[in-house]
């Protein structure tokens, strides 16, 4: 065991300060592409906000499945049968058949090419299921069919979001899929999340449409109250243009009334029907709608051919330019909540850095004091591995770019507190050995041999408790899962390695030295 | 040598006692669970005006209508801790909260942290927790059961129990808070209390071995005494550096290095006197080793 060739040391030297180069990019540049590597700091350390969003699938649901029942019952109007009380309840639609046709009315839902299963070809799967009882039927999404529809609102739903972030231009945002109805943001420095918190939470649904008087508009009414919550005014269902129409939209002063405004394009299709809304609508109230609430409703008094526009509505210059972003970003397919919020100011990460750097300075140096004072020579030998075994780590976190937390910093810390650990086991066992042994190499070698299954033993367990704290820790305490692992093998490596390599050469030179430990 | 031996049942009654005391905390007291597990909104506040104290806080916050609010200093006397349960789960609250607070003390606060849990999410934390947990024990009975005998595999295991269960007793006996940390700290304890246990059974496996005629009375004790350096050493160095990140290291980790320090002690006495007496009253000997070598061969 300690006897190293020529050929191990140089690669051990090699190995080593390689690493520390590595680690050492962290406080210099490099020109060099393969040293600049950084560790990244986490949310925790550098300041940010961390946002888990969380689609509410429900109205999309309820939207499809009002679709989806224009879609039935033209489809058994082609096919001729007669069906009625179509109605949707609880995520569920019902209907009854009148004359007792019950296969063919499956035979619809089984029908591979029709628009009821539109991935049936590719999938070998149907979109909806359906059950009966006698002749009543309810029909729903199929599992397969909700994976589907959750995917398809979520890919859209990260779209939308992912604009949003840009337009308000923090720097490295990362957005990330979680299962298939969650989004998560991650905003490094960013100190104050209110704007965008604001900015994902609403839905940014917008629609024109006419105030009506007439309860019996061939499109239905609805009620809806103002932005500012007092006033009510009945519209009519008939969107005239909708968000979706819309090109572009800017904030805007308007020179005549001093007020701040939004003005919007919009695309072929929409300046048409805009044109023509406008000219058959004049003198009528023109609503425009936000998720639910009425903006403003002007009265129109012209035709507005140009295909462009403007919304005023009592806004700040802070207001307007947040609903121009919401209008060009587009609207989401469902509501976004924000079901867990972490925010770090920036001087907090930095108190976090610094607390860390100190406790670790300190527990190194208390280790350090402790190691030489009670093993002399072969303490000081395992403080020169302890500072390079710090070093590797460090090394190894840099080269994969990993997230150091604040745990993380904890967990290096651990690390150099049980990385002694092999090297007393080692130390302690030749003790023994040289208490019958009187050959230093040999009691040397046996100790180191004898050690082995303890050290092993007692990193894979360490190791394993890292793995789990690995798969199910989130955020933060991954970052001590990876630190306490990867110090794991770094320390085995400085130990059987760099430590044993010292121990060698000074064995070997004081062959036979009485009491060497 | 020390006779570590001669107190086997006193501190078997002890860690008896222990676990039980500490069950009862835990079915009657409960744990104090933070917002990670039990969902709701914390504040950590910095004033620059001395006029902001834990009353004025209280009282600004009570009027908000915000359920149960918590407020505690952190750390220094300008640093606060606020928590409250935030039930309805209102979206503006932060903002709210801040105009609220901008009228009596103007602008001399800071947020400096703000962590909001929902309830789905903190009930999702609280399972996974669970499950770490649970698979980590079962992880290292696995290991412990491939690596020794049967009757090591047990000692080993009620020892791991007990420190776990104790190390979550103090913290009920003290409504010290359960948060995500403690959780990493909890499995870091499962880890080095097992590293503890097995460097001592490895050396009584090995002293099993070596000699046929010492009962595992005096057995246990010679490898306990033939491995005390290194089990005062590795845990002095740990318990350092734990130390240091307790003292030093900010508030943030003030639980998880106390958890972890609690963990270290009740680790290295669970391996003395919980994993050995195990073997001791299996009446472990020579012959359970020299078995499993010739089933292995």
């Amino acid at each position: 065991m300690l006897y190293f060739s020529k050929l191990r040391i140089l690669f051990i030297t090699l190995f080593s300060v390689l690493f520390i180069l590595i680690a050492s990019s962290n406080l210099f540049k490099f020109d060099d592409s393969f040293f600049d590597k950084k560790i990244n700091l986490g949310l925790d350390l550098q300041g940010g906000s961390y946002l888990l969003l969380e689609i509410d699938n429900e109205p999309v649901i309820e939207q499809k499945l009002q679709n989806l029942t224009t879609t039935i019952r033209n489809y058994f109007k082609e096919k001729n049968i007669k069906i009625i009380n179509i109605k949707i309840d609880n995520q569920n639609i019902f209907f009854n058949v009148i004359d007792n046709d019950k296969q063919s009315v499956l035979d619809v839902f089984q029908d591979e090419n029709s628009d009821l299963n539109p991935y049936y070809p590719r999938f070998k799967s149907h979109q909806l299921e359906i059950e009966d009882t006698g002749l009543n039927f309810k029909v729903n999404f199929s599992r397969q069919g909700l994976i589907k529809l959750k995917n398809s609102s979520q890919d859209q739903a990260i779209e939308i979001v992912r604009r949003r972030v840009d337009e308000v231009g923090t720097n490295e945002p990362n957005i990330l899929k979680r299962g298939n109805n969650r989004i998560l943001v991650e905003l490094p420095g960013l100190d104050d999340p209110m704007r965008i918190k604001s900015l994902l939470g609403k839905t940014a649904n917008l629609t024109f449409r006419f105030v009506t008087n007439d309860e019996n508009d061939r499109f239905g009414v609805e009620k809806l109250k103002f932005e500012n919550g007092l006033e009510e005014a009945t519209v009519s269902k008939r969107i005239i243009i909708s968000g979706e129409n819309l090109l572009d939209a800017q904030p805007k002063m308007d020179t005549q009334t001093n007020q701040t405004i939004v003005s919007f394009t919009l695309d072929r299709v929409g300046a048409k029907r805009f044109g023509k809304a406008t000219s058959t609508g004049i003198g009528k109230q023109l609503a425009i709608v936000l998720d639910g609430k009425i903006i403003s409703a002007p009265v129109v008094r012209d035709t507005i051919a140009s295909g462009s526009g403007q919304i005023s509505g009592g806004f700040t210059f802070q207001t307007a330019t947040d609903l121009a972003l919401l209008l060009r970003s587009g609207a989401l397919p469902a509501p976004l909540e924000i079901i867990e919020e972490r925010t770090v100011g920036p001087d907090l990460g930095q108190d976090s850095i610094n607390a860390g750097m100190i406790a670790l300075a300190i527990g190194f140096i208390l280790v350090i004091i402790f190691m030489f004072v009670k093993y002399k020579i072969f303490g000081l030998i395992t403080n020169v591995t302890l500072i390079v075994n710090l070093f590797i780590l460090l090394g190894v976190l840099t080269l994969f770019e990993a997230t150091l937390t604040l745990p993380g910093i904890a967990g290096i810390i651990l690390t150099v507190g049980m990385a002694v650990d092999a090297n007393v086991l080692i130390f302690e066992r030749i003790k023994e050995e040289l208490k019958d042994e009187t050959n230093n190499i040999l009691a040397f070698d046996s100790g180191y041999t004898k050690s082995r299954t303890a050290i092993l033993d007692a990193n894979i367990t360490t190791l394993l408790a890292a793995i789990i704290l690995f798969f199910m820790g989130s955020g933060p305490v991954k970052g001590f899962a990876v630190t306490l692992g990867v110090g794991i093998f770094t320390t085995l490596f400085s130990v059987y390695f760099i430590a044993r390599l010292f121990t060698s050469i000074y064995v070997s030179r004081n062959k036979n030295k009485e009491k060497l430990i | 040598m020390i006779a570590f031996n001669k107190y086997y049942n006193h501190f078997n009654l002890l860690s008896s006692a222990l676990i039980v005391v500490s069950l009862l905390l835990l079915i009657f007291k409960g744990l104090n669970f933070g917002i990670d597990f039990k969902g709701g909104t914390l504040i950590e506040l910095r004033a620059s005006d001395s006029k902001i104290n834990v009353s004025s806080l209280r009282d600004r916050f009570n009027q908000m209508d915000l359920g149960d609010v918590s407020v505690k200093k952190f750390g220094n006397d300008t640093d606060f801790l606020v928590k409250f349960e935030n039930k309805d789960n209102k979206k503006n609250i932060i903002e709210e909260i801040k105009v609220n607070l901008d009228k009596s003390f103007g602008n001399n606060y800071d947020f400096r942290r703000v962590e909001n849990v929902g309830p789905k999410v903190s009930a999702e934390l609280l399972k996974s927790g669970i499950i770490a947990i649970s698979l980590s024990l079962a992880l290292m009975l696995i290991y412990i059961w491939i690596r020794f005998e049967w009757q090591f595999s047990l000692g080993a295991i009620l020892a791991l129990f007990h420190d776990v269960i104790v190390t979550l007793g103090v913290f009920s006996l003290f409504s010290l808070e359960i948060n995500l940390s403690i959780i990493a700290a909890v499995l870091t304890i499962v880890g080095y209390s097992m590293n503890d246990t097995v460097v001592i059974f490895d050396r009584v496996r090995e002293n099993l071995r070596k000699y046929s005629d010492i009962k595992i009375f005096e057995l246990t004790n010679i490898s306990i005494n033939e491995t005390l350096s290194r089990t005062i050493i590795t845990s002095a160095t740990t318990l350092l550096a734990l130390l240091a990140i307790y003292f030093f290291g900010g508030e943030i980790l003030k639980g998880f290095s106390l958890a972890m320090i609690l963990g270290v002690v009740f680790g290295t006495y669970s391996s003395i006197y919980i994993a050995n007496t195990v073997l001791v009253r299996l009446r472990v000997s020579q012959k359970t080793v020299l078995r499993e070598d010739d089933q292995k061969n």
